[in-house]
């Protein structure tokens, strides 16, 4: 079956988890920008985890499928419908055959993800479906998609349990159909507003003035419209050096927190380059990039200092939140 | 920021293990760019990617470092991953890694010099105070070593340049730099494996293709390697140009 391209929204483009294994090569990662969001998207539709999802950035995109599709989409609350009815989000969903998914107005978020069951069949480069623009290969042909493009889905089995809904869908009045008691969404990461974002001290750290650390935890942060997927310029309290540093390139992480001479911070997102050249005052804790993947321009937020150990104790919780959500979804498709 | 036995074992500062965010540490080897430092680093990537430690899915050598990229969820132990993992580097690296014994790989990069290929060439010459002929000749004749791969796909930084043709990078950086672009700056070479902005002196081109992303490895260059620029004439660059 097909997800047929009618309109392409801003930025659609295919990602998993990653081009893992070849950051030697000076090839970045790439891979969704809000990882939660894709993980809890393909869980929900029976998907393994790195199964690709369309991340869909701010206006989505218009996809008719010709088949009867069991999709989920979770993140940013783009107002998913299908006809004159809005489509849940979190919840896996039986769409009916040459049913059209429309995305309209932004309602909370930046980046909503699609999964549908069975996964979008195209090549793997570099052991990775996550489409990297900038560098024209992986996902779809290496791009965002365009109007016209058909995606092909792979082979599932009809056999799902979930697809107990086509009976539902068969019965109902909608052009969708969703289970009466769905699954229970462990709670998703969520900052207190101002938006909050937990850091970690970076190498350098000491490096910069009493001042510059200071604002850096106390102050407001402004998202700048100059941000993309590879990394998230923001506009505050200028960071300043206590003296100038020679630095030489060494490899950077999702979540690094690095200062140019201009003294604005930059995070490094999903396309980020492998190597970097400017000093790291911090990183942001993996369990709240999700928060920033989802922030809109111009939003403002706060960093708050923990401590690695925190950071990992907070990561493998979040793990295992997951794998109990992982279980809970395994069991309602066995009952 | 390194543990009392990790401390013990590397008393002689050979090493310094930092933590870079909650899924990846940096090993760093020295705080200078030198053939030596880059040897080290690439040798201890090397060991560790012929027989992976658990959980580490990505191992990046840089000039002075080596980046080990890692699941956090892939450790067992009780204490933090991070300790678990520094921990094991710090063995590996106490019991010794040896350094590169394979033999060395020779890559001859064709180039073509000067003309619309290297519009900084004639400009480097004078700062250098040496005729184009020469700077082409003292930039064939250096020892270039890969010392990394990084900044885009198959990007990469070669030491080894002649000390005569040490130059800054340009004041204003291009906004586009040709494919394929041979450029120096300081005491290294590089060249551009794709279209990108760039501030670094273009001194000539190369028809070769440095990265192709369905090629197993899909860079022609590989840490450690050894290039020798080969001057060629623009008609040879033409013919190279089509049957790459």
């Amino acid at each position: 079956m097909n997800v047929d391209v009618i309109k392409p929204g801003v930025l659609s483009t295919l990602q998993d988890l990653g081009r893992v294994g070849f950051q030697r090569f000076g090839v970045p990662v790439c891979g969704v920008m809000d990882e939660w969001s894709h993980r809890i998207a393909n869980l929900l539709v029976g998907n393994p985890a790195h199964e690709a999802t369309l991340e869909v950035t701010l206006m989505g995109p218009s996809l008719r499928f010709t088949e009867a599709a069991l999709i989920a989409i979770t993140g940013a609350s783009l107002s998913p419908r299908i006809g004159e009815h809005a489509v849940p989000q979190g919840t896996p969903v039986l769409v009916g055959a040459g049913s059209q998914l429309d995305f309209g107005r932004r309602v909370a978020g930046m980046r909503a993800y699609l999964a549908v069951r069975g996964g979008f069949a195209v090549p793997s480069v570099m052991n990775s479906r996550s489409t990297y623009v900038r560098g024209a290969f992986g996902g779809f042909d290496g791009r965002a998609l365009r109007k016209g493009d058909a995606l092909v889905i792979g082979a599932s089995d009809v056999e799902d349990p979930l697809m107990q809904l086509a009976a539902k869908l068969r019965a109902g009045t909608l052009p969708f159909a969703t289970l009466d008691d769905p699954p229970e969404l462990p709670p998703a990461p969520s900052g207190s507003l101002p938006t909050t974002v937990r850091v970690m001290a970076g190498q350098q750290w000491d490096a910069f003035t009493p001042q510059a650390r200071q604002a850096l935890c106390e102050a407001e942060f402004r998202l700048s419209p100059q941000s993309d997927r590879m990394g998230f310029r923001f506009e505050g309290p200028k960071l300043a050096l206590t003296e100038p540093l020679e630095m030489i390139s060494e490899a950077v992480a999702f979540g690094t927190i690095q200062v140019p001479p201009d003294g604005n911070p930059i995070v490094l997102m999903a396309d980020r380059q492998t190597t970097g050249g400017y000093p790291k005052i911090a990183s942001v804790a993996s369990v709240d990039l999700p928060i920033l993947a989802q922030m809109t321009p111009q939003q403002a937020l706060r960093f708050t200092l923990i401590s690695l150990e925190d950071a990992q104790q907070l990561y493998l919780a979040r793990e295992r939140a997951l794998a109990g959500f992982a279980k809970q979804v395994e069991a309602l498709r066995r009952s | 920021m390194t543990g009392s036995d990790a401390d013990a074992r590397n008393a002689g500062g050979a090493w310094q293990i930092a933590p870079l965010g909650d899924r990846a540490l940096i090993v760093e080897f020295g705080q200078r760019v030198e053939r030596e430092i880059s040897a080290r680093a690439r040798a201890v990537a090397q060991q560790l990617l012929r027989t992976p430690l658990p959980g580490v899915t990505d191992v990046v050598p840089a000039f002075t470092t080596v980046a080990l990229h890692y699941r956090p969820e892939a450790f067992t132990g009780t204490r933090a991953p991070y300790e678990q993992l520094r921990d094991q580097v710090e063995a590996l690296l106490a019991r010794g890694v040896a350094s590169e014994h394979d033999a060395t790989r020779v890559i001859e990069v064709p180039v073509c010099y000067g003309g619309e290929f290297g519009p900084d060439l004639a400009e480097v010459a004078t700062l250098c105070k040496l005729g184009p002929d020469e700077v082409i000749a003292l930039h064939a004749a250096s020892p270039h070593v890969v010392y990394m791969l990084g900044f885009a796909p198959g990007f990469p930084y070669l030491g080894g340049l002649d000390p005569r043709l040490g130059v800054p990078r340009r004041a204003t950086p291009r906004t586009t730099v040709p494919m394929g672009s041979v450029a120096i700056a300081r005491d290294q070479s590089i060249i551009y494996p794709l279209e990108t902005p760039g501030g670094w002196n273009l001194i000539g081109r190369t028809p070769l293709r440095l990265f192709r992303p369905q090629s197993e490895p899909p860079c022609l260059l590989q840490p450690g390697d050894e290039v020798r620029f080969v001057p060629i004439p623009v008609e040879r660059y033409r013919a190279l140009e089509g049957g790459e």
